[in-house]
C-alpha cells in the first residue's frame, strides 16, 4: 500500500538512505536477508521537487510502516493518506470518495480523535486553522474530541510554493492532504541524548541526531555486535546501544579510553548516564596494527566511525620516530622503562586511515554488515565529481552529504559486504600497509586532505618489477596486460601496478621471487614478496636515494 | 575486559609468528550482570576459539565450562549451557591485571577494566 511520508525538512541527503536502511530490518522486503537488492518504491507528489518533505512511498502493512517510521529519526509522519487535491473542492471530492471501509472504522463513537493543521511553506494563524478544521465537516467524525491522548491523529496538511526560496526553485508546490497518521519519528531522544548534558565531552564527539542517523544507517539492532574503531568518548555507540546493539570500541589516546576527566567521568559513565548497557569491550588500540587475533575474522555486524581526517583532530598511528636518549639503539626502548614509557606516535594520514578501514571492515564484518563512516570533501572546484573510496567485498548504498561550511563538507558513506575477504585481498593489504610504511614521508606531504582525496593518482604509481625464477607462460601472460611502461631491452623489468602485480602472481601456480622497487617515490625502497612466504622488508636493500624532504632542503641551498 | 575481548586478541609485536592465546595475568575480577541475548550468544559462538576460552575461564576463577567445545546444537536446546556460556563470555571482567604475549612475555597492562595493546616504538 502507498503512504505519505513526510520528513523532518533537514539534512536532506540523510532522510531516504535512512529510511532505506531501516526498512529490512522491520520487514519492508520480506525475510529476504539480501537487502541490498531490495529497493523500496517511492514516488513525489505533483509537481514536488526531489527536496520536497512530502513522498509517497510503498510499503507492506501499515505496521511495517509504524515501526519504521517510529524508529526513525527524520520521519515526521506517516499517513494514510484519505484525499488529495490542489484545492479544498477537490480534497473533500478525493476524501468522499475514498472507501468507507477504510475509513469508517476510525471514525466510530467510542474512539477518540484529533486534527492537527500543519502548513510547509506558509504560516497559518489559530484562526485560519480552525477555519480548515470546521471545513472538514463533511468527514461523519462520530467519537469525541481528545488532544492529548487521541487514539486516531487526523492530519492536514497544506504546502505552498513560497515565493522566495532564496533564488531556488520552490521545493513544493501548493497541494492539500488529508490523512490518519500512522506513525512518526520520537525527536524526544535528541534533547534526552544532547551533548550539552553528556558527562564526558571531546571536541569530535558526535552529535546526537547524526549519531543516531548513523546507528540506523548501520542497522543497529539486539542481538548485534557494532564497533567503533574510533571510538573517542563513545559518542556513536552510545547510540548503537540505545537500539539495543552490543558495543565494542577502541582508540590509540589512552586520554580518551581510560581515565577520562576525572573518576566517574569516562567512556563508561557516558553508557551509564542513559542507562545503557555498557560497551562489551573497549580497548586501546592501534587501528593501524590492530591487534586481532590471526584467523578471526567475521564478528562485527556493523562497524561505524568518524575517522580522523585531520581536520578537528588529526590522526595518529603506531611507529613514532622520536629519538629515545637512550644507550642501546635510537629507538629501543631500556627495559626499565618499558612499563612506563608512552610510545610516541606518527601521524596518520587520509588514504592510509581510510585503507585500513577497508580492510578491516572487509575482514571483520559479517557477509550483509555494514560500514558506516565520514569522508570528508573539499567543495571548492563547485561540481567537482567526487571519489569516494571502493573495495572489492563492499557496495556502496548511501552517500549523505552534510555541509560543514563553504568550502568543507562530510559525506557519510554507507557501505553492504557483498563478497567474503580472501587471502589475496589480505595479502594486497599487507602490501600496501608496507607501501605506507615505507613511504611514510611522502603520504605526508602529499596525502594531505586534498591532494589524495581529490587527486586519484593511485594509477599512476607503479612498481619496477624484477622477477627470476618465471616459467615462460607466465612471462607471456604478464606482457599481455595493460602494462604502463615495458622495457624491450630487459622483458623481465616492468613497470606495473601494485594491484597488478598480485593479481597475476596470486593467481599463478609458481613460486617467484619478486622484487618490487617503487619507481614513482623518490625514497625508492625494495621489498621482497614471494607467493608462499609473507611479505618482509630488506631494510639493508633500501637504495640510497634523497627523501623529497632532503632533496627540496639541497635545492633551496 | 571481557572474556569476549580476550578470545579476539593476540599480540602483534613485530616478529611473533603466535600471539595467541594471550596469558591472563589476574589482579582483580569482577561480575557485572549483562542481559542474556540468546541470538547474539548463538551468532558469536563459531566465532570462539573455544580452547582459549574455557582455559581463560578457568583461570578467571570459574570452571563451569567444558574442556571440549560442545556441540553447536546444544545452543538450541541447553538454557543452562547458554547461561555458563553467557557468564564466562560477558558477565565476568578483568577490572586489573594483564595480558602476556605468549611468545616474549611482554605484558600488556589492563586497568580499569581497559586492555593497552599498543605497541613501543621497538615493537612496530
Amino acid at each position: 500500500m502507498w503512504y505519505l511520508c513526510v520528513f523532518y525538512h533537514r539534512l536532506l541527503d540523510f532522510r531516504k538512505p535512512e529510511f532505506e536502511s531501516l526498512a529490512p530490518l522491520f520487514g519492508a522486503f520480506g525475510d529476504n536477508r539480501s537487502f541490498h537488492d531490495s529497493v523500496l518504491q517511492w514516488r513525489l507528489p505533483k509537481d514536488h521537487h526531489p527536496n520536497s518533505p512530502f513522498h509517497f512511498v510503498h510499503l507492506p502493512s501499515e505496521e511495517i510502516a509504524r515501526k519504521l517510521a517510529n524508529r526513525s529519526i527524520l520521519v515526521k509522519g506517516i499517513y494514510e493518506l484519505w484525499g488529495e487535491g490542489n484545492d479544498y473542492e477537490e480534497l473533500e471530492e478525493a476524501v468522499k470518495s475514498y472507501p468507507d471501509e477504510r475509513k469508517l472504522p476510525y471514525l466510530g463513537s467510542e474512539s477518540t480523535f484529533k486534527i492537527t493543521v500543519d502548513s510547509f511553506g506558509k504560516v497559518l494563524s489559530l484562526q485560519q486553522q480552525n477555519e480548515r478544521i470546521e471545513g472538514l465537516s463533511f468527514i461523519p467524525f462520530k467519537g469525541r474530541v481528545n488532544l492529548k491522548n487521541p487514539d486516531h491523529n487526523f492530519w492536514l496538511m497544506e504546502t505552498d510554493a513560497h515565493e522566495t526560496n532564496n533564488g531556488l526553485p520552490p521545493v513544493v508546490q501548493r497541494r492539500i492532504f488529508f490523512g490518519r497518521e500512522v506513525g512518526g519519528a520520537d525527536r524526544k531522544l535528541i534533547p534526552l541524548y544532547q551533548l550539552k548534558t553528556r558527562n564526558y565531552l571531546g571536541p569530535t564527539s558526535m552529535d546526537a541526531e547524526m549519531a543516531f542517523l548513523m546507528a540506523n544507517q548501520a542497522q543497529a539492532a539486539p542481538g548485534k555486535l557494532v564497533y567503533d574503531p574510533f571510538v573517542g568518548t563513545g559518542s556513536i555507540l552510545v547510540s548503537a546501544a540505545h537500539f539495543g546493539a552490543m558495543t565494542m570500541g577502541a582508540d590509540i589516546d589512552i586520554r580518551v579510553v581510560l581515565d577520562g576527566r576525572g573518576p566517574d567521568c569516562n567512556v563508561w559513565s557516558n553508557f551509564k548516564q542513559y542507562g545503557l548497557p555498557m560497551p562489551v569491550g573497549l580497548l586501546r588500540a592501534d587501528n593501524n596494527l590492530p591487534p586481532w587475533r590471526p584467523g578471526l575474522k567475521e564478528v562485527f555486524d556493523a562497524i561505524i566511525c568518524d575517522p580522523p581526517y585531520g581536520v578537528r583532530a588529526g590522526g595518529r598511528k603506531s611507529g613514532g620516530r622520536k629519538l629515545l636518549k637512550g644507550i642501546i639503539g635510537p629507538y629501543t626502548v631500556p627495559d626499565d622503562k618499558r612499563a612506563d614509557h608512552i610510545p610516541s606516535t606518527a601521524a596518520y594520514t587520509l588514504v592510509e586511515c581510510v585503507h585500513d578501514l577497508l580492510d578491516l571492515a572487509a575482514r571483520m564484518l559479517v557477509m550483509n554488515g555494514r560500514l558506516v563512516f565520514f569522508y570528508p570533501v573539499l567543495r571548492e572546484d563547485g561540481s567537482a565529481e567526487n571519489h569516494f573510496p571502493e573495495h572489492p567485498c563492499f557496495k556502496l548504498v548511501a552517500t549523505s552529504e552534510q555541509m560543514l561550511s563553504s568550502r568543507y563538507s562530510r559525506v557519510l558513506l554507507t557501505m553492504v559486504k557483498t563478497s567474503l575477504y580472501t587471502e589475496e585481498l589480505a595479502l594486497a593489504a599487507k602490501i600496501k600497509h608496507l607501501e605506507f610504511k615505507e613511504n611514510h614521508l611522502k603520504w605526508l606531504e602529499d596525502g594531505t586532505l586534498h591532494s589524495s582525496v581529490f587527486s586519484t593518482s593511485d594509477a599512476e604509481s607503479g612498481f619496477v618489477l624484477k622477477l627470476t625464477n618465471i616459467k615462460s607462460p607466465l612471462l607471456h601472460e604478464l606482457s599481455s596486460q595493460s602494462l604502463l611502461e615495458y622495457d624491450i631491452l630487459n622483458p623481465i623489468c616492468l613497470v606495473i601496478s601494485a594491484r597488478t602485480v598480485l593479481e597475476l602472481f596470486l593467481g599463478a601456480p609458481v613460486t617467484i621471487r619478486v622484487v618490487l622497487s617503487s619507481a614513482k617515490f623518490t625514497n625508492a625502497t625494495i621489498v621482497s614478496v614471494s607467493v608462499a612466504e609473507e611479505a618482509s622488508i630488506h631494510q639493508e636493500d633500501m637504495a640510497k636515494v634523497p627523501s623529497r624532504q632532503d632533496w627540496r632542503k639541497k635545492k633551496k641551498n | 575486559m571481557r572474556l569476549l575481548t580476550h578470545n579476539m586478541l593476540s599480540s602483534n609485536i613485530k616478529g611473533v609468528t603466535n600471539g595467541f592465546p594471550l596469558r591472563i595475568q589476574v589482579e582483580k575480577v569482577v561480575e557485572k550482570q549483562v542481559e542474556i541475548n540468546h541470538d547474539f550468544l548463538r551468532n558469536i559462538f563459531p566465532k570462539i576459539d573455544w580452547k582459549a576460552f574455557s582455559d581463560a575461564s578457568r583461570i578467571m576463577g570459574y570452571n563451569e565450562l567444558p574442556e571440549e567445545p560442545p556441540e553447536p546444537s546444544v545452543l538450541e536446546s541447553d538454557v543452562e549451557f547458554l547461561g555458563k556460556f553467557h557468564h564466562a563470555l560477558l558477565e565476568l571482567h578483568l577490572e586489573e591485571g594483564a595480558l602476556l604475549c605468549p611468545e616474549t612475555g611482554r605484558k600488556f597492562p589492563v586497568s580499569k577494566g581497559i586492555p593497552n595493546m599498543l605497541l613501543l616504538e621497538d615493537e612496530v
